[in-house]
């Protein structure tokens, strides 16, 4: 159990990693926001997932409860997170952001 | 992705359906995790005021993601001013009703006179009324400032 809750909080971790490298290097708002969107709603359940489980390596029903209440964060942060990036999104490109393309920028 | 900014041109902002479902789908559990904020405000994290601004942050997003006159539909301006002034009401009449027992101004001891329940289960039941009083003005002055501030307070149009 500890194992698997240690597992799992190291591989949000690497995904949190993974999302700060593509903000930090890709090129336009768009794809930035694609790497932030997608790394920290998997990640975030993840460690939020790991933390649950570490919760319950001694198990007492008051820890299960403890435990049900923090996989209500990891749905919450599952429905939400996307959903936010979604907004985000469409109102750039309704205000009229405009994508990078390869046609704009030679190497 | 042409294609898509001419079709995104004619849109308005937040007149989108997934955003709609989605808050559709989490303002039930916003609003009862405000309730769960407010009630463990005794021996958890929380309180009156956190609780009560979740609870006003639920129908800011309502209005957010709808537009204001749907939020108002839920929740009526007359509403909302006599919920706020009934939380002051709450949080001071205890107050002054314990000074009015022979307590201190918010005491909630001196409740004890009233209903023998015993000081101890007195000062904890007091927190908690006093902090129902705390969360209802406090959603009701976050919803308001939100109105306000959002149609210039007009209340007919606006985000």
């Amino acid at each position: 159990m500890l194992w698997i809750a240690g597992f799992l909080v190291v591989a949000g971790i690497f995904f949190f990693a993974v999302g700060v490298l593509g903000v930090l290097r890709f090129p336009d708002f768009y794809t930035r926001l694609h790497a932030a969107g997608k790394c920290d709603s998997l990640a975030a359940v993840l460690v939020i997932f790991g933390i649950a489980l570490y919760n319950l390596v001694d198990f007492s029903p008051l820890n299960l409860l403890v435990s049900l209440k923090i996989l209500a964060i990891a749905a919450f942060v599952f429905v939400a997170s996307p959903t936010a990036t979604h907004a985000v999104t469409e109102a750039a490109l309704i205000i009229g952001v405009e994508p990078w393309t390869k046609k704009d920028n030679p190497q | 992705m042409k294609r898509l900014q001419e079709q995104a041109r004619g849109r308005d902002i937040g007149d989108n359906l997934i955003i709609r479902t989605a808050v559709r789908l989490l303002v039930p559990f916003i609003q009862l995790f405000g309730l769960y904020v407010i009630v463990h405000g005794h021996y958890s994290p929380g309180g009156g005021f956190q609780g009560g601004v979740i609870l006003g942050a639920s129908f800011i997003l309502l209005a957010l993601a709808y537009d204001l006159r749907t939020s108002l539909r839920f929740m009526s301006e007359r509403t909302n001013a006599i919920l706020g002034n009934a939380g002051v009401l709450i949080f001071t009449g205890i107050a002054v009703l314990c000074a009015l027992l022979g307590g201190l101004f918010l005491d909630y001891s001196a409740l004890d006179r009233l209903i023998s329940l015993g000081p101890i289960e007195w000062r904890s039941l007091g927190i908690f009324l006093v902090e129902v009083g705390v969360g209802t003005a406090v959603m009701s002055i976050m919803v308001s400032l939100f109105w306000d501030l959002g149609s210039g307070g007009e209340m007919d149009e606006g985000l």
